[in-house]
């Protein structure tokens, strides 16, 4: 691939995924390859983590060094939070979410998952599916992450030998189907050597599947890939009030993204919580007047009746209506050091809208090592848990398995502002 | 009835509905927030994405450009242009004030000014009790970067704090703060060089002259072109060329250095950048290059 050839055209989409896999798998080396054989790393790079690794006196150069981030990570030769790469192929564009291994950050996978289209999980192929396997592949599933594919790495180790792939997919498979995981695809590859990843090798003959780039150039970038509400949350209100020009006097945009479905003008609204209902006189994306809108779409919507709406409220088609509720049951990852008390109140954040919260319950706390459920009275950081909670106000909400954008929720502790909880509604 | 929507965003388009959603939180969230303009590439993207997320409104937030007294007159002259054809309101602070306060006190009168606008900067946002900063800054740009938040929280000193991040989950932005704290938010953290470039072309965006290939007196040392002007004159000994070359940054005159190309339009930029084998940090800054975790360093110190 040459580099003219990465220049995306306007019209290419974007996908975004995540690696994880256990402390030397050879995630780090992996993104690495990627961006290397695409051409994305340029020669000061380069030279730098040549530099780095004649220093460490390695004799061949270290790829997973182009993923090193912080100065506290280099020193402890691990990495401890997510970071985003990006690169292009001539056919789209990828960011890629770089999850730390390690088990203690549970909640960093949660966070590179929650806006990942596909998941890769690395497997060494000497040691087969590992407890942190599983516990990746859970966590995927539990965001949802509509693709995963299994990476079986460090193939040049077993020899390229396809018995030892066919075992650990065999092996990988019956624990996804034990967790309803649907949709898996297996790849065997050397990152260190490149078989697999972005150029087929010569080593892999018995594999007749896609190489890893390609798989990741042939999945969908939809939004989704069933049918969706429509639904808008407000962020935002124009009012520009201008006296002098008729026209704006009047005007009343409220400004939103598209989290789901589409909306056209004519089309019957209602706006929660009030329940008004009106038709869509305008739709304006960047200044100009559409007809439609789509998911992911950041616009601004023009109603025929004068209603009053703030941010925090939602706009949804009337036809299709979400459901209104003030208790909520939902998995919660618990990303804070201070435990989760049930004495106290948090704040929830759900699209826009802001409301207080208690635990009312805690159903239970799931054991991330047998992936059995516990009971549990108390989450730490890193816990994943079932629970209920109590809501000061009424919340719009769909499942998360149905809306990812109005299904999730943080939750805040307001001590400290600092985002302590992320939630998926069941 | 739910629908099936199969058509799906171009990469630019979901760039930038996603910049426009950042930004609208940070107006929805947010009591004072500032917009940081500097006339160069990125922050002029920002301003195309302000307009496209609040027009026909004014913008929820004033411009503010912090000034090192160092910067190439073609890009102040720019700046202040496209503020008033925007009917914004631009706040310029000036890192020479700061001096004269004697809050920044250099080493030597050659020294580079540019790590002394974090102090200018947390100046003006306690003068203004600012509680947002939007910044065009990038994750491509710096491996320090990579790490940063969309909203990155800043303490009372504004210090950024890389091992004690919020933990920023689908698209739900925390951007509270308590008074006195603030929030840097970065609505085009996830475009990369190319990106900017591609949206420039599509967008038509005007920039300063200095972008594009021009004839220049310059010093080469090793890789990079040190431009020679009044205030970064040739020492003793310096071979001065005249060279062809462009900014892929501007910012300022002592730390910044152009490449050699003969890139007159957006059109051959983008061919350019898109057959580039060097990052645009170490292509212009000498500053980056001191140390591998210099970036790093300015950030936790309060800088962009
Ligand atoms: N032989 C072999 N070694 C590999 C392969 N991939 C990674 N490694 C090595 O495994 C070690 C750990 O890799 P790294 O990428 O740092 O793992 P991470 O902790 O998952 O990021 C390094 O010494 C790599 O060179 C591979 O495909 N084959």
């Amino acid at each position: 691939m040459s580099a003219h050839e990465n220049l995306p055209g306007l019209d290419t989409g974007l996908l975004r995924f995540l690696t994880c896999g256990s402390v030397d798998d050879g995630k780090s080396t992996l993104i690495g390859r990627l961006l290397f054989d695409t051409k994305t790393i340029l020669v000061d790079t380069l030279s730098a983590i040549e530099k780095t690794s004649a220093r460490r006196g390695l004799n061949a150069v270290d790829l997973s060094l182009l993923t090193d981030g912080l100065q506290a990570e280099r020193e402890q030769g691990i990495t401890i939070d997510v970071a985003y790469r990006y690169f292009s192929t001539g056919t789209r564009k990828y960011i890629i979410a770089d999850a730390p291994g390690h088990e203690q950050y549970t909640r960093n996978m949660v966070t590179a998952a929650s806006t990942a289209h596909l998941a890769i999980i690395l497997v060494d192929a000497r040691k087969g599916v590992q407890t942190q396997t599983r516990r990746h592949s859970y966590l995927a599933h539990l965001v949802n992450i509509p693709h995963l594919v299994v990476a079986v790495n460090k193939m040049d180790l077993v020899g390229y030998d396809r018995e030892t792939f066919e075992q650990i997919r065999a092996e990988y498979l019956a624990f996804a189907r034990r967790l309803g995981i649907p949709d898996v695809r297996f790849i065997p590859l050397s990152a260190l050597n490149g078989d697999m990843v972005v150029d087929r090798g010569d080593k892999l003959g018995w594999y007749d599947g896609p190489t890893l780039l390609q798989v990741l150039e042939a999945t969908p970038t939809a939004h989704t890939e069933q049918p969706e509400d429509f639904r808008l949350p407000v962020q935002y209100v124009c009012r520009p009030q201008d006296s002098a020009n008729a026209e704006l006097h009047d005007y009343r945009g409220f400004m939103g993204r598209v989290e789901s479905g589409e909306i056209a003008v004519g089309d019957a609204v209602t706006v929660l919580p009030s329940g008004r209902s009106s038709r869509v006189k305008a739709i304006e994306i960047g200044g100009a007047r559409q007809p439609l809108a789509i998911h992911e779409q950041s616009v601004t919507l023009l109603l025929e009746d004068e209603i009053d709406i703030s941010r925090g409220d939602m706009i949804v088609k009337s036809a299709e209506q979400p459901q209104v509720v003030k208790q909520i049951e939902a998995d919660l990852c618990w990303l804070s050091e201070q435990p989760l008390s049930s004495a106290r109140t948090y704040l929830l954040r759900h699209t826009t809208r802001e409301v207080k919260a208690k635990v009312a319950r805690i159903d239970y706390r799931l054991d991330l090592n047998t992936l059995e459920n516990v009971d549990a009275s108390a989450l730490e950081m890193n816990d994943i848990a079932r629970l209920t909670l109590k809501l000061a106000q009424p919340l719009f909400v769909d499942a998360y398995a149905q809306n990812r954008a109005t299904g999730a929720f943080i939750l805040i502790d307001e001590s400290t502002n600092n985002t302590v909880g992320a939630g998926m509604i069941r | 009835m739910s629908t099936l929507t199969k058509q799906t965003l171009s990469h630019l388009d979901w760039l930038e509905a996603e910049a426009i959603h950042i930004l609208r939180e940070v107006a929805g969230q947010c009591a004072n927030p500032v917009l940081l303009f500097s006339g160069g590439k990125d922050s002029i993207c920002l301003l195309r994405l302000a307009e496209k997320a609040f027009r026909p409104g004014r913008f929820p937030f004033p411009l503010m450009h912090i000034d090192t007294g160092h910067n190439y007159p073609e890009v102040i002259e720019f700046r202040d242009r496209r503020a008033a054809e925007l009917g914004e309101r631009l706040i310029v602070r000036s890192v020479e004030d700061s001096m004269a306060r004697g809050t920044v006190v250099l080493k030597g009168p050659t020294e580079s000014r540019n790590k002394h606008q974090s102090v200018t900067l947390l100046e003006a946002i306690e003068e203004f009790g600012f509680d947002a900063c939007i910044g065009g800054a990038r994750r491509d740009e710096e491996k320090a970067r990579a790490k940063e938040r969309i909203m990155s929280f800043r303490d009372e000193f504004g210090q950024w704090d890389p091992k004690n991040q919020r933990p920023e989950l689908w698209n739900l932005f925390n951007a509270r703060t308590h008074k006195g704290e603030n929030i840097r938010a970065f609505p085009i953290s996830n475009w990369t060089e190319l990106d900017v470039w591609q949206y420039i072309e599509r967008e038509n965006l005007e920039l300063p002259s200095i972008y594009f290939a021009h004839v220049r007196p310059v010093v080469r040392k090793g890789d990079l072109l040190y431009p020679v002007t009044e205030l970064t004159p040739a020492q003793p000994g310096d071979k001065v060329e005249q060279v062809q070359v462009r900014y892929r940054t501007v910012g300022d005159v002592t730390c910044t250095a152009p490449v050699e190309s003969d890139a007159d339009s957006v059109a051959r930029i983008l061919l350019e950048t898109a057959t580039t084998t060097i990052t645009e940090r170490g292509a212009t800054r000498m500053d980056d290059q001191t140390s591998e975790a210099s970036m790093e360093q300015r950030k936790k110190e309060g800088y962009f």
